[in-house]
């Protein structure tokens, strides 16, 4: 029998699959498909301040092996989801992740002392990388300073252990992770979505009335595993993969680039029984490689 | 409550130009649909989202529940290719739909724009039959992409327009409706956006409700890819069509 428990900073996972942030809500609609208490944890969609209406619709589109999305953190705020969402997720066994935003040092401050005073949550995921919104979250993404200085201020104000959510729109992803981890990172989340857009052939105009959008999907795949690969031999703190999963075997393909657990995201949408999919497939599929525990898989290519 | 399963099609027909029907066998229709709700399909696994289309018609005896899809991009267009005898992926159903316990309505009026007239089917059937009058304003392109002319006969008094005169009244749905004034006291519309917008504002003053669309990430209410803003009276801001909709209120949501 193998075994799919792993131990985080903060996380006693049973097993490493998690939904990824904005890809599950506040975890409600998919507890009417299967059992939350069967994922390894729950990443739960960003919380910034105050309440956001996010961008103008349309914000999503189709593309080959994946989508675009500029949603623009749309969130009934902090407060709320402290009040209205969390109570229903600690029902469930399994640790709960709040995703932080924020277009401020301050705001980031304010969202990540509060929520992580609160008892459901067991771990903060910093978002600094999110595409979609006009002021911050992308320069706290693509400048190791600053993106160095929001996990300083955020880790000194923080209850629990911080993963900080690198973005892969950098052309150095090594020294952004060192930079978070040098400013006391307790762990690693990448990637997020990939800078993109599609036209219509139509109107001639974006599809996306962001005009930009975030790529997720199998067709990022091979980019997140390539950058989780090369972070992995210069970093000491633990990665939670994510981009592209849809299988079992992805899982395992994270795991022996170095991430120690993953997040599923957007084919949440294609398969709302994804993730539990995956956790049922997963023994079967180390068992078919030769491993009995996640430990014996983690960052295996580079042994 | 939303279910995921591979349905058997019963049936598959083109129905008018570029517009095909078919039936769907499984357990979803069993499970209480009302009117307005949809299914969220996917195509195959060449797709990454699924395409939300309406429900036209359900047999909960038989088990089966009727769809109408007009081929517009490539997930449509591949759907033409399924054959009878083949499983189709379906989540569903999705939405609230019309809210069949509260409408206080004796005569109704249903407005449909191309597409759009699908989901106004299965709700005339419910409609008649709790007693209800049901008159029905039908819009299409031209004559050869009219579909359900017939099943909406059935239902009580039908007017057809088209765009370009090529059947019934040339012109739009909402040249046809102050000629029906007095005649209803609730609408139900489903179509495009500007059509909806103008037959809002032409029946100002009368009960409505609108269907309306959004691209869907989703289509279960996680995701926040199809909002659509309320008015600012409204604390929360929006409303979700694939979750709280696609029916609603034209005073609930600004378009
Ligand atoms: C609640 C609801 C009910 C609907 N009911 C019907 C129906 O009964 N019959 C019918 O023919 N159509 C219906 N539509 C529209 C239908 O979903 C789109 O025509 C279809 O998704 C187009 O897919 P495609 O692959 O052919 O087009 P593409 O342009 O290739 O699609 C690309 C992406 O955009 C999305 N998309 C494109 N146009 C629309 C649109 N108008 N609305 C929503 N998403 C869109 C697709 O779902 C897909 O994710 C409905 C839409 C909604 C929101
Ligand atoms: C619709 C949508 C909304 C998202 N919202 C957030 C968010 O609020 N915060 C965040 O850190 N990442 C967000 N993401 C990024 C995902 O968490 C994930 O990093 C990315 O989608 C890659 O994983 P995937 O390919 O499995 O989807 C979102 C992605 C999608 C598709
Ligand atoms: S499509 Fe995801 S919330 Fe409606």
């Amino acid at each position: 029998m193998s075994n799919l428990s792993i131990n985080l900073p903060g996380l006693k996972l049973k097993n490493p699959v998690m939904p990824a942030s904005g890809c599950f809500g506040f975890g409600k609609e998919f507890s009417d498909f299967y059992d939350l208490s069967e994922l390894g944890g729950i990443i739960i969609k960003a919380a910034t301040g105050e309440q956001r209406y996010g961008n103008p619709t349309p914000r999503v589109a189709e593309t080959s092996s994946g989508m675009l999305n500029a949603i623009g953190l749309q969130n009934p705020g902090v407060d709320q989801i402290i009040t209205d969402e969390l109570p229903f997720l600690g029902e469930f066994d399994t640790p709960i992740i709040a995703n932080v935003a924020g277009s401020t040092v301050e705001e980031y401050i304010e969202v990540a002392r509060k929520i992580s005073r609160s008892e459901q949550i067991s771990a903060i995921e910093l978002n600094i990388s999110c595409p979609n919104v006009k002021e911050g979250g992308v320069q706290f993404g693509t400048e190791p300073d600053l993106a160095a200085e929001v996990t300083r201020q955020v880790k000194a104000v923080s209850d629990v252990p911080v993963y900080v959510k690198l973005s892969p729109n950098v052309s150095d992803i090594v020294s952004m992770a060192k930079a978070v981890e040098q400013a006391g990172a307790d762990g690693l989340s990448m990637i997020n979505t990939l800078t993109g857009m599609r036209l219509d052939l139509n109107s001639r105009k974006p599809i996306i009335a962001n005009g930009t959008g975030g790529l997720s999907g199998p067709a990022i795949k091979p980019v997140a595993i390539r950058m989780i690969y090369h972070v992995y031999q210069q970093v000491n703190i633990p990665i939670i993969g994510m981009g592209g999963i849809e299988t079992a075997e992805d899982v395992m393909e994270y795991l022996l680039a170095g991430a120690s657990a993953v997040a599923v995201g957007s084919v949440n949408f294609k398969n709302p029984f994804a993730c539990k999919d995956i956790i049922d497939a997963l023994p079967e599929t180390m068992n078919k490689y030769g491993f009995s525990s996640l430990e014996e898989i983690i960052g295996g290519a580079h042994r | 409550m939303m279910k995921r399963e591979w349905m058997d099609i019963l049936h598959h027909e083109k129905v008018a130009t570029d517009t095909y029907q078919m039936v769907l066998n499984g357990d979803i229709p069993g499970s209480g649909i009302r009117p307005g709700q949809f299914v969220h399909i996917l195509v195959d696994d060449n797709f990454f989202l699924r395409r939300p289309i309406s429900i036209a018609d359900v047999d909960e005896q038989a088990g089966t529940l009727t769809i109408l899809y007009k081929v517009l991009g490539k997930g449509t267009k591949s759907l033409t290719a399924k054959q009878q005898g083949d499983k189709l992926d379906v989540l569903g159903p999705g939405g609230n739909g019309f809210p069949m316990e509260e409408l206080k309505t004796k005569r109704a009026l249903l407005i449909g724009g191309g597409i759009g007239v699908p989901p106004l089917h299965y709700l005339g059937r419910q409609l008649v039959e709790q007693g209800i009058e049901v008159i029905s304003v039908l819009g299409f392109q031209s004559k050869e992409y009219i579909f359900f002319e017939k099943q909406f006969n059935e239902l009580g008094e039908v007017y057809v327009a088209t765009n370009d005169g090529s059947y019934g009244h040339h012109g739009f749905v909402t040249d046809i409706l102050p000629g029906l004034e007095g005649r209803f006291d609730t609408y139900f519309s489903c179509g495009p956006a500007v059509m909806l917008k103008a037959v809002s504002k032409e029946l100002t003053g009368y009960d409505g409700y609108l269907s309306i669309e959004e691209r869907m990430g989703c289509g279960v209410g996680a995701c926040f890819a199809c909002v659509v803003p309320t008015p600012e009276s409204d604390a929360k801001g929006y409303r979700k069509i694939c979750r709280d909709g696609p029916v609603f209120k034209p005073e609930e949501v600004v378009l």
